[in-house]
């Protein structure tokens, strides 16, 4: 099919959005921050839907705080719920950090959080177990969920690391990945013996073990020791090469800023910054694994040449059932980008690729990295899922490939979704599928095959038993 | 009580106890992990189920995100409730205003889709920036010739029960624009969201007895039944904390009277036949009702028997959205042999929270707008068994070893009717009696 010659209805209306709003993404990291609690700096409902959305994903409690605005809050600014707020989370949490995130709403009023913080902190100077404060800034309105991810990331970086003597150690900024895939991460750190901090680490604190008491803020959490010594690391590998350029898009008051934490370590403190798409497949797992050596000086460890092996063994044995297929990939615009480098290895053309970021760079990425065809793909930045599923009905895709919230255009199209990223809504287990390395590969690539040799034996007219 | 808030002492008592008047109504305790969502919320889930009206959220993209798709609301019919659309504004837009944006919108679904009308929410930072969403709202309903209804929801002004309100108000502007002929014992079903299908199982009721349903406001809802609510003979309100208002606002108006019911468990939902044959001064329609709950209930009862057997003496915590809601499921684990230890909801009132009192055993815990350290506390000092709650409690239930019950808008199993009295026990019986606890006790 020339995909030239698709129309693409433009809406200016958003239907059914394929992206997240930004505290969304802040809170995740704060997650990810030992001893940390999130607070939202705005109305109630933010939170309380924040944290709906990603309990049914993460089946987790989720206690994010809000500094709950009133009508009055946003006619004469929001200081005094800040205060109070903090207080009350003080009183029954006792956390050792703070992690805010603003709204929509504080944006648009002007509240100056930074300002806020330093006047909390500057009242109560002589209160020894003050929390540590880390703040993002996220407008929804100037970037999605991965923008106030990665301004986290950013703004827990700029507030705790420190700078100090080299050291062998390695920082992983792993990006919005899943508690499963962090696990396989920090094996693979411990596996090369080396030092190091990935951030941000909610593996635990999103993925918890069965409690006898409630736990007011989970276990887990990137140690705060752990975030000050990135300043002293030998150098950084940042997954993921769009991160939080989506913000610059949507900024027009203030353009500058958005540099990523890697960038910014390597700006401050001279830390080396190795950014890479996210190891998915095997080629970018490789030139994963090269970035680890080089930096280690240590030789991938036997268990991983295995892995990779077995990966490769895997790809051959089933490389006729998916070769040519078509398939729609969607999601965040870094996760789309590494799972379409891991299905041109594997043969199936992303004959959709889609995402509700709008960094104004997923083309150029995709393109000058040759992970597609142009000619055999449509490209859909800043699409709804109602924009995808009428381009879908067009090229008919062989199989879906993102997260459940395109069930309803597989369901449509009588063809099936494999299941990644976040959210995973409809099933259990979201927290613990794995996409990264040769190991996440591996269980991805089985699923993709499994998906579609289950969907060829259901439309057989022959129940067969062997492949 | 270390966990308990100053602030919130006194929304907090138990029955037998000091405190005889709890503290409700009141916003939110910042800081506070409230269970509670917002304005934006309370008119969205009312209004939601009227599945051929147009919703559209006026603001940035997450509210309308979040609540795609959110509720288990069933139509019949067409379901354009079901996609979520936004303006999703962007700085720009905060900057220069966003009434353009959205009247181009609404131009282009309305279009696109047709509907009967059409719903604009807008969200908080609408009225900051304000955009008139009233006007052009009354531009597009004169070109469009459809009602386009603003719903000014922005989530600071108030809890989610102003939101009730507030949908409610929509709702009553298009009550009365409409005359179909109407038989002659008509009824309007309020408060019921067709969760799970819960509504026709009502439908089919009141079928047998020989009641029309006039509208059904909102589950499985359509306008042009609504626009002619006001010609049936009684409204039953069920949830009236979300549609009471939109009950005496129709019976100030229109004359029509209202009747507090609940459908859940074998009492309220045998009186809530009853009630409205009484209503209609009919010994047809009460022999009929005699005649069908004699059925179902000969026929639930013994089926009953062995789950309350399993069942008998055990705890349960009920933290719902509404009062009245948690006050039949009082009755209903009654039913099945358990006892209520801890009660709350986010939105009851003084009323509410007073028939709790009177109606739970002594000891009971009452709370109104809890949250997280409070209920896990709770739940831990009486040991309770089993927790029924929405999803947001789910979590923390499980987390601590607690069996749970959704009793929320996700479920997919109706608990409404006698039938769904059954699926009630074997729910709880489900998560009480797994042997999965045994690795955590
Ligand atoms: S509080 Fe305001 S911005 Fe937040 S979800 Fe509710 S309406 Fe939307
Ligand atoms: S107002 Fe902004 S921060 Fe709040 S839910 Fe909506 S998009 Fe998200």
């Amino acid at each position: 099919m020339q995909t030239s010659t698709i129309k693409k209805p433009t809406y200016v209306s958003s239907r059914n959005a394929c992206k997240l709003c930004a505290p969304l993404g802040a809170s995740l990291v704060f997650k990810g921050i030992e001893g940390c609690i999130p607070m939202i700096h705005g109305s109630q409902g933010c939170a309380t839907y924040i944290r709906r959305y990603m309990i049914s994903h993460y089946k987790e409690p989720m206690d994010i705080a809000s500094s709950n605005f009133s009508e009055e809050s946003t006619i004469y600014g929001g200081n005094r719920n800040f205060v109070q707020s903090i207080d009350n989370i003080r009183k029954q949490y006792s956390p050792k950090v703070m992690g805010i995130a603003s709204t929509c709403l504080s944006e648009t009023i002007g509240e100056d959080i930074p300002a806020l913080i330093a006047e909390y902190k500057d009242k109560n100077q002589d209160d020894t177990d003050l929390p540590l404060f880390v703040h993002a800034a996220t407008p929804s309105y100037q970037g999605t969920h991965m923008d106030g991810f990665h301004e986290a990331v950013l703004g827990a970086v700029k507030s705790l690391a420190e700078e100090g003597e080299k050291e062998m150690r390695i920082n992983l900024f792993s990006g919005f990945i899943s508690p499963a895939d962090i696990r396989g991460l920090k094996e693979m750190m411990k596996d090369f013996g080396v030092k190091y901090t990935l951030f941000p680490d909610y593996s635990e604190s999103l993925d918890n073990p069965c409690w006898k008491d409630y736990h007011l803020i989970p276990e887990g959490g990137t140690p705060i020791e752990e975030i000050r010594a990135m300043g002293k690391a030998a150098g950084t590998i940042e997954f993921g090469t769009v991160l939080n350029k989506g913000s610059l898009v949507g900024r027009i008051l203030n353009k500058n800023g958005c540099v990523s934490a890697g960038e910014w370590l390597q700006n401050n403190f001279f830390i080396e910054n190795h950014n890479m798409i996210m190891p998915v497949g095997i080629e970018a797992t490789d030139r994963f694994m090269m970035t680890m050596e080089s930096l280690t000086g240590t030789k991938m460890p036997e268990k991983y040449i295995l892995q990779r092996g077995r990966l490769v063994d895997a790809y051959i044995d089933s490389h006729k059932y998916v070769f040519g297929k078509k398939a729609m990939v969607y999601g965040e615009e870094d996760l789309v980008i590494a799972l379409c480098s891991f299905l041109a290895e594997i043969g199936i053309t992303p004959a959709i690729i889609a995402s509700g970021g709008e960094s104004g760079i997923l083309k150029k990425e995709l393109i000058s990295r040759s992970l597609i065809d142009p000619e055999k793909t449509m490209i859909m930045a800043g699409a709804d899922f109602e924009s995808m599923r009428e381009m879908a009905q067009e090229i008919r895709p062989d199989i879906l490939i993102g997260n459940s919230k395109g069930y309803y255009i597989a369901r449509e199209l009588g063809v099936p979704l494999v299941r990644v990223g976040f959210p995973v809504h409809d099933r259990v287990g979201g927290p613990r599928i794995k996409h990264l390395c040769y190991e996440g590969t591996q269980e991805l690539f089985d699923r993709i095959v499994n998906a579609l040799l289950e969907y060829k034996q259901e439309h057989s007219p022959v129940g067969y038993k062997y492949m | 009580m270390s966990y308990i808030l100053e602030e919130r002492k006194k929304q907090i008592a138990r029955v037998g106890g000091t405190v005889k008047d709890i503290d409700c109504g009141k916003v939110s305790l910042a800081g506070s992990v409230s269970q509670r969502a917002c304005v934006f919320c309370g008119s969205r889930v009312v209004l939601y189920p009227v599945a051929d009206a147009l919703h559209i959220i006026h603001g940035p993209i997450g509210c309308a995100s979040y609540t795609w798709d959110i509720r288990g609301s069933l139509s019949s019919g067409p379901e354009l409730h079901r996609l979520s659309f936004s303006t999703d504004l962007r700085e720009k837009d905060v900057v220069f205003g966003g009434a353009e944006k959205l009247r181009q919108s609404l131009d282009e679904l309305i279009d696109r889709h047709k509907p009967k009308a059409a719903f604009v929410y807008s969200t908080c930072i609408v009225g900051v920036i304000g955009d008139d969403v009233e006007s052009v709202c009354a531009q597009m309903e004169q070109e469009k010739g459809i009602p386009v209804i603003p719903v000014q929801a922005p989530g600071f002004q108030g809890s989610k029960k102003d939101g009730y309100k507030i949908a409610c108000e929509a709702i009553f502007k298009l009550v009365g624009t409409l005359d179909k002929p109407t038989p002659k014992y008509s009824i309007n079903i309020l408060g019921d969201f067709n969760l799970a299908g819960e509504l026709w199982i009502l439908l089919e009721y009141y079928k047998k007895m020989g009641i029309h349903v006039n509208a059904s406001i909102t589950g499985d809802g359509r306008v042009d039944d609504i626009r002619n609510a006001h010609n049936a003979s009684l409204n039953v309100v069920q949830c009236s904390g979300s549609m009471i208002h939109l009950a005496k606002m129709m019976k100030e108006k229109y004359d029509v009277p209202f009747l507090r019911v609940s459908y859940f468990g074998i009492e309220d939902m045998s009186d809530a036949l009853y009630d409205v044959a009484k209503f209609f001064k009919s010994e047809e329609l009460m022999d009929a009702a005699r005649k069908l709950v004699r059925e179902e209930i000969g026929r639930l009862i013994p089926a009953l028997v062995p789950y309350k057997e399993a069942l008998s003496g055990k705890r349960a915590a009920i933290y719902v959205g509404g009062a009245f809601k948690a006050i039949s499921l009082v009755k209903a684990l009654r039913l099945i042999g358990m006892k209520t230890v801890v009660i709350g909801s986010q939105t009851g009132d003084k009323d509410d929270y007073k028939m709790i009192q009177e109606l739970c055993d002594d000891d009971t815990i009452i709370v109104d707008d809890s949250n997280p350290v409070e209920l896990s506390a709770f739940v831990k000092e009486t040991k309770a068994d089993l927790f029924i709650g929405g999803v947001k409690e789910r979590p923390i239930a499980y987390k601590i070893g607690l069996g749970f019950c959704d009793h929320n808008h996700e479920r997919k199993e109706p608990l409404a009717g006698y039938d769904g009295m059954l699926n009630f026990a074997k729910e709880v019986y489900a998560t009480c009696m797994s042997p999965v606890w045994k690795f955590v006790k």
